[in-house]
Formats: C-alpha cells, structure tokens, sequence
C-alpha cells in the first residue's frame, strides 16, 4: 500500500460566503463540534509520520477559525508545506503577516466571478469582491505566491476572459479554472450551473489560448466538468491511493465528498490513530485498488487509468456506489448525464446555509 | 546569474519514501540526479559559475562539460517555474 501524497484539513464549515456549488456536506457540521487546536496538531504529526507532504487548509473559510495562526505553525512544525484556500474576506495585512510568520507556504483565493455584482450573487456576499481584491495585495505584501480559484459554470463562464485578467491584475503567478463537481450543494444546484457543451468548448478555446499568450506570466490549472465526457476522471487519482480529507470533526477521508455515500461508516481521528484509518479500516479498504469492480470496469483497459472514476457521483446518480461512474460511456447510466444537460437551465440558486 | 528559489518553493527530504522532493504552489515533483545535485547547492548566495565550480569539484569532472549540464538544467527549472534568476 503506498503512502498518503496530500491531507485536506477541513477546518470549519464555517464560511461567510454561501456558493451554491460549494463543495462541503449539505449536512454541515457545527462549530461546537469542531477538532481543536491540539487534536489538528496530532493530526499533522501523524500525517507526516505516515507519508504526506502537503497540507491544503480548507474549509469552509479555514480563516473563520480563530486559532488559525496556530494551526498553520502546527502544519508547519510538522514538516508539512502549507497551502490556505480561502475565500479572503477575512484576511487583512496583520493576520496575513502572521500566517507568513507562522510558515504558511502558499495561498490559494476563490473568486465566483469577474465582475462585483456577478460575484456577489454567486457567493451570496455583499462587499465580498472588494475584500477579495485587497486580500491578494495583502498576499502579494508579504511576498508569499498567490493562486486564484476561479470555479466556472453557466452562471460566469462568460465572463473567463476577464477572470484571466483579474489574475494578471491581482498579481497570481498561477490560475486554476475548475468547472463545478456536481455533490452535494451543486448537484442541488445542478439546473442552474451545468454548462452548454459551446460553452465548455469556448472556455477550453479561451484557456488554451490564453496558456499560449501568457506562457511564464501565468500558469493556468484547467479542471475540466465530466458530465460532457466519455471517460470519466480519475478521482483523487484512485480511493485511498493518495489522498485523505479530514473534516472539521474529525472524520478520516477519502475524498471530502466521501460523506455523501450511505452505509460507508468512518474512522474519526479522535478514537483511531490516521495510520490506521489510512491502512486498516473499512471505508478506506472498500474501493481501493480494482479488485471491488463490477463490470464493465472489472478487467477493464481503463481500470488502472481511472479507477472507475468516481464513487460519490457513481452514488449520487446510480445508487450504488460501487457502479460504474455514469460518466463513463461504458456505464449502463451515461444517459443520465445527457439528459441534465437538456433539463438544465434554471436561473436561480438554492444558496448554501446550515439545516 | 544567481539562481534562488521561487517564491513558494523549497526542496524536502521525503523520509517516507527517501528521497527528496520539490514542493511547490499545488504540485510537486522528484528531481532527477542532476536536477538535485544542483539544488541542493542553490542557497541565493553562489551563482551559476560558483555551483559549476563546486559540482566539477565535487564530480572530479571537467569544468566544461559541468558548465554545459548546469547552464541546461538552470534554464529548464526556471522554465518550469521552480527557480528564478
């Protein structure tokens, strides 16, 4: 069994933005419930022990936490390099200045679309574009590399060419455009963000294009939305293959969706050591490696490319979890994806809130 | 030319799977012998000539023909963003 490459640190589910695609559970997990500032020190020691060289610091809005300072000197201490993904409406130049101090390695900011307004309906937050704008200078200030995250939809894609710009602008040596992953929130959300297939094709045309413009100014990440697709992706490149999430109460993962699947019970790293939940347990074990697949991907030529693509899609539009992932044109249910794309064309957005 | 680090990029010593690794803004990748012999000797202090000074030393090996290696690898790290100049 290889080692875990990465760990997801979902912090909090707290956010004071409200996107509709975001990516959490659409059961969120309260404050009161949350790891504390020692149990998340463990959790660093123990996944750098067992492999893992990157820490992503998510959330929610990691910075909503107040112990943030301290988390990220954990990560740190314990050999970790740091990446913040944060929405940035929280940041100003004392707290970025201390994160700095802290070892924070890099810094990935959201933006929901180019233009205030746009922005600010999408994200659900009045005000939110202008603090974004002055977190990346705050960013740039204290000499740390800065990513934006641009997630695109049918909502904002018209608007990639000026999200390029904003790039530029805002000072990012790297842009990722990531059309939505329809879990949770966004398959909820899923009529009023799947995109047209011209509007897939004209932001591929507009990323490679811009590739080529902006080549050693700007490296442009381009994730792709697999509901046009005849292969599915290769998630998380495989489960438990590389990557574990733990979420903000503790929960050991495979993938941050992973909740979304019914009858999959999870270590938590309050009773079990990430070691063993990454090695030994049952949820980890249960679609790892090839041998769990049905057809038609059981022997598969594609098996050890894609892994089946995903579970929690294959859950979410088939049922079953150990399905072909629909996305896949071998799956009995690829027909499934054709038809969101025909119903979809809702205008309005059932924003993310606490049940 | 003094080559340093860019801005969120380090070399690390993978203890899990001994090696060393550069880590960098959501990505990383291993260093071939060459890639790391160099690094390794990037501090932002030598510049180009003294790194081929101490590799031709270290490798007891022509000066020019390390000259050439360094002057190469130094140039395709920049392009991919791991090292500026």
């Amino acid at each position: 069994m290889k080692p875990p490459l990465a760990l997801l640190a979902e912090l909090t589910h707290r956010c004071p933005l409200r996107c509709p695609y975001c990516s959490n559970p659409v059961a969120l997990t309260r404050g009161s419930a949350e790891l504390t500032t020692q149990e998340w020190a463990r959790v660093f020691d123990e996944a750098a022990a067992i492999g893992c060289l990157q820490v992503h610091l998510s959330g929610g809005e990691p910075t909503a936490r107040r112990d943030i300072v301290e988390i990220v000197g954990a990560a740190h201490a314990a050999g970790l390099y740091t990446n913040l993904i944060t929405a940035g409406v929280l940041l100003d130049a004392a707290l970025l200045g201390r994160l700095k101090a802290a070892g924070l390695d890099h810094v990935q900011l959201s933006v929901q679309d180019a233009d205030p307004a746009g922005a600010e309906r999408i994200g659900g937050m009045k005000g939110a574009q202008e603090r974004k704008e002055s977190a990346a200078r705050f960013v740039r200030e204290a000499g740390l590399p800065l990513t934006l995250n641009a997630v695109v939809h049918r909502q904002n894609l018209s608007s990639l060419p000026r999200l390029v710009d904003i790039a530029l602008a805002w000072g990012a040596a790297r842009l990722e455009v990531a059309h939505v992953q329809y879990y949770g929130w966004a398959l909820r959300n899923r009529d009023a963000l799947l995109p047209t297939r011209a509007q897939l094709d004209e932001a591929t045309r507009v990323v490679i294009a811009a590739r080529e413009a902006l080549r050693g100014r700007l490296v442009i990440d381009y994730v792709v939305p697999d509901y046009h697709a005849a292969r599915p992706k290769a998630c998380m490149g495989g489960w438990g293959s590389a990557f574990l999430a733990v979420s903000p109460s503790g929960n050991v993962l495979p993938c941050h969706a992973a909740e979304s699947i019914d009858g999959l019970v999870f270590p938590n790293v309050r009773d079990t050591s990430l070691r063993a939940a990454w090695e030994d347990s049952a949820a980890f074990n249960r679609f790892r490696g090839t041998d769990w697949m049905p057809a038609p991907c059981r022997g598969c030529a594609h098996a050890e490319r894609d892994w089946g693509g995903c579970r929690c899609q294959a859950f979410a539009l088939t049922g079953d979890a150990a399905a072909t992932d629909p996305a896949c044109a071998l799956s009995p249910h690829h027909g499934l994806l054709a038809e969101a794309i025909a119903e979809a064309g809702a205008t309005t957005f059932r924003y993310r809130e606490f049940g | 030319m003094t080559p340093r680090f860019a801005p969120g990029v380090r070399l690390h010593h993978d203890r899990a799977r001994a090696r060393w690794i550069v880590l960098a803004p959501e990505r990383m990748f291993v260093p071939d012998d060459t890639a790391l012999a160099i690094l390794r000797l990037v501090d932002g202090v030598r510049d180009v000539d003294a790194i081929v000074d101490d590799l031709a030393q270290q490798y007891a090996a022509p000066r020019d023909v390390i000259a050439t290696d360094v002057r190469a690898m130094v140039e395709d790290l920049v392009a991919r963003g791991a090292l500026t100049g």
